[in-house]
C-alpha cells in the first residue's frame, strides 16, 4: 500500500445509521485507470464522495498520497441547469485553487481555460448558456472543469449516462489519453459495455467490494450475478465483449457466453 | 417634475425614501443567492424567526438589533445544520425553526401585554419612521454586504452553482454559508422599520426573480436584481405617498408589477 494514491483500510459508510458498505479494502495506484460498477443504489457514489472528502466514514480510514489534487465531476442530474452560467463560466469555476484573490478572473486564467476548451472542441460553445449545449457538451463542459485544476486524481460519477454514442466515445476517448499523460482515474458506471472494451481494470461493487480485476476476467455471468444480482450473458468475439441482461437478451441466446449460432458480423458493423 | 419633488419637502418622505432605496437593493442583491439556490423560504422564515428574537432581547432588556440579530443567526445555523440530515428535507426544517421561532414572539405578546406600536411596525413596517440613527444603521449593513457579497463573488457562485464540487475544489462552503447567513440576518434586520417581517420576503425573492427573466449571466443578474430593487422600492415609496397605503405593501406591489410585465413580454 505505500505506493498506492489512495488507500481505504477496513471503511465503512452510512446514511442516518445504515450502512452502505462495511470494511471497504481498496487501493488506487498512480496512473490506474479503473472503473467502479455496481448496481444502482449499489454505493459507488457513496464511495466516491468518501473518496472525496464530502462524507466521512463511520469507520476505518482514508489516506491519499500526501498533497494530492482530486477533481470531480458529478452525475448530470445533480446539476441545477436553469442556473445562469455559461460553459466558460462553469470551467472558471474549476481555477479556484489556481486563481487570485480578486473576485473577477485574470488574464491566465482564461487563457488557461480557453486552451481548454479547445482541447476538448468546446471553443465555440464557451458563451452559450449550460442549458443550450447537447448532453455531451455538457459533460465534457464539466469535465473540462474538473481538468482546468489539473487533478491527480479524477473521480467520475456517471460521465456517460445520457449522452449519445459518439460523445461516449469521445469522453472515453479523452479519458484514455488522460491517463496516457499520468493522470489516475476513477469512473463509477453501471453501463457495462462502455467499459468492458475501454477500461482496463474493473471493480465490482455493491455494498461491498464484490472482485476487482482486468475486464476480461472480471466480467463474467458469476461475478455479474453476485454484483447485480441478475443473470447476465456475456459474448466474446474478436476483442469485443457484449453483456445483456439474459431476460432482454435476443432468444437464440442459449447458453452462458454462447449462442446458438455463431455471431457474424454484417455490413453494418452489428453482430447478429 | 413636480411630482418627483413635492414628497421631498418632507423630511420623514426622505428619510423613508433613502432607507427604502438602500433596502431595495440590498434585499436585491442578497435575492439572487436565495433565489439560485433555491431557497427563498429561507427569506420569509428568517424574517419571521428574527421577529420571535426581537420579542426576546425586548423583554430581556437586551439591544432588539442585536438580540434579534444572534438569533436569525443562529435559525440559519440551526436550519444548515438539520438540513444535512438525510430524513429531512430544507423547507421542512426551514418551516419548523422559523415558525417556531415567530411563535415564541406571539405567545409572549400575548402574555406579556406590555408591548407597544414597536411590534407593529416590526411587523408590518413604518418607515415613515425611520430615524437617522436607522438610516446609519441600514447604510452601514447595505455597504457591508456589497463588500462581502464582491470579496467572496467566486465562492458565494461555486457554492451556490454546484456546493459539493466547490468544497472539493477547496472553497469552505460551510464557512461561506455561515457568512452568507449572517449578512442575511443583517439585511432582514436592517429592512424590518422599513417593510416590516412580513413583507421582507417578498423584496427579497421578486428582484432576483425577475431578473433571472431578463439574463442569462450571473453578474449581470447580481447588477439588474440590485437595481430592481433600488427602483421598486423607490416606485413603491411614491405610490405610497400619493395612494396613501402603507409603504412597505407597496414597494412590493411594484416589485410584483415589474414581475408580471417582465414575465409578460419574456413569454
Amino acid at each position: 500500500m505505500s505506493h498506492a494514491l489512495l488507500a481505504l483500510q477496513r471503511v465503512s459508510a452510512a446514511y442516518a445509521n445504515q450502512p452502505v458498505f462495511t470494511d471497504l479494502d481498496l487501493c488506487l495506484t498512480p496512473g490506474q485507470f479503473a472503473a467502479l460498477v455496481g448496481p444502482t443504489g449499489g454505493g459507488k457514489s457513496t464511495l466516491l464522495k468518501l473518496i472525496l472528502g464530502l462524507l466521512p466514514c463511520t469507520q476505518g480510514s482514508v489516506q491519499r498520497l500526501p498533497q494530492v489534487t482530486m477533481g470531480y465531476v458529478p452525475q448530470r442530474e445533480m446539476i441545477d441547469w436553469r442556473f445562469p452560467v455559461t460553459a466558460e463560466q462553469v470551467v472558471l469555476m474549476g481555477r479556484y485553487r489556481h486563481t487570485s484573490y480578486w473576485p473577477w478572473a485574470t488574464r491566465a486564467d482564461r487563457r488557461e481555460v480557453a486552451a481548454l476548451l479547445d482541447r476538448l472542441g468546446l471553443t465555440p460553445y464557451a458563451r452559450r448558456h449550460i442549458r443550450q449545449l447537447s448532453g455531451g457538451q455538457q459533460q465534457r463542459v464539466f469535465l473540462a472543469r474538473a481538468l482546468v485544476a489539473r487533478p491527480q486524481l479524477l473521480l467520475l460519477d456517471e460521465p456517460t449516462t445520457g449522452v449519445d454514442l459518439k460523445s461516449q466515445h469521445d469522453i472515453l476517448h479523452l479519458l484514455h489519453e488522460l491517463n496516457r499523460e499520468g493522470m489516475t482515474i476513477l469512473l463509477a458506471t453501471h453501463d457495462l459495455n462502455t467499459i468492458a472494451s475501454h477500461v482496463p481494470w474493473v471493480i465490482c461493487f455493491q455494498h461491498g467490494l464484490i472482485v476487482e480485476g482486468p475486464p476480461e476476467t472480471v466480467l463474467t455471468p458469476d461475478i455479474l450475478r453476485q454484483t447485480y444480482n441478475a443473470d447476465m450473458v456475456v459474448l466474446r468475439q474478436d476483442d469485443l465483449t457484449f453483456i445483456a441482461n439474459r431476460s432482454l437478451a435476443h432468444p437464440h441466446v442459449a447458453q452462458q457466453g454462447t449462442l446458438a449460432h455463431r455471431p457474424r458480423r454484417v455490413s453494418d458493423g452489428i453482430l447478429r | 417634475m413636480a411630482f418627483f419633488v413635492e414628497p421631498l419637502q418632507y423630511q420623514f418622505f426622505v428619510h423613508g425614501l433613502v432607507a427604502a432605496l438602500l433596502v431595495g437593493c440590498l434585499c436585491g442583491l442578497l435575492g439572487v443567492y436565495i433565489v439560485l439556490r433555491q431557497m427563498s423560504y429561507i427569506g420569509h422564515g428568517l424574517s419571521h424567526a428574527v421577529f420571535g428574537g426581537a420579542v426576546v432581547s425586548h423583554l430581556l432588556g437586551v439591544n432588539i438589533y442585536v438580540g434579534a440579530g444572534l438569533w436569525g443567526f443562529g435559525a440559519a445555523v440551526l436550519i444548515q445544520r438539520l438540513t444535512t440530515r438525510r430524513e429531512l428535507h430544507a423547507d421542512a426544517v426551514i418551516g419548523i425553526v422559523t415558525t417556531a421561532s415567530f411563535a415564541v414572539g406571539v405567545a409572549l405578546m400575548s402574555r406579556v401585554h406590555r408591548f407597544t406600536q414597536d411590534f407593529e411596525a416590526v411587523l408590518f413596517g413604518n418607515v415613515l419612521g425611520v430615524s437617522e440613527h436607522d438610516l446609519l444603521l441600514i447604510a452601514v449593513v447595505t455597504g457591508l454586504t456589497g463588500l462581502v457579497v464582491t470579496a467572496l463573488y467566486k465562492q458565494l457562485l461555486f457554492s451556490a452553482f454546484d456546493e459539493a464540487v466547490a468544497q472539493v475544489a477547496g472553497v469552505p462552503t460551510r464557512l461561506v454559508y455561515l457568512l452568507f447567513a449572517c449578512i442575511l440576518a443583517l439585511a432582514i434586520l436592517a429592512s424590518m422599520q422599513v417593510l416590516g417581517v412580513t413583507l421582507i420576503a417578498a423584496t427579497i425573492v421578486i428582484p432576483a426573480a425577475t431578473a433571472r427573466l431578463l439574463t442569462h449571466s450571473f453578474s449581470t443578474m447580481l447588477v439588474l436584481s440590485t437595481a430592481l430593487g433600488g427602483v421598486t422600492a423607490l416606485g413603491g415609496m411614491y405610490l405610497s405617498y400619493y395612494v396613501d397605503i402603507a409603504s412597505g405593501a407597496s414597494i412590493v406591489l411594484c416589485a410584483a408589477l415589474l414581475f408580471v410585465a417582465v414575465l409578460s413580454i419574456r413569454r
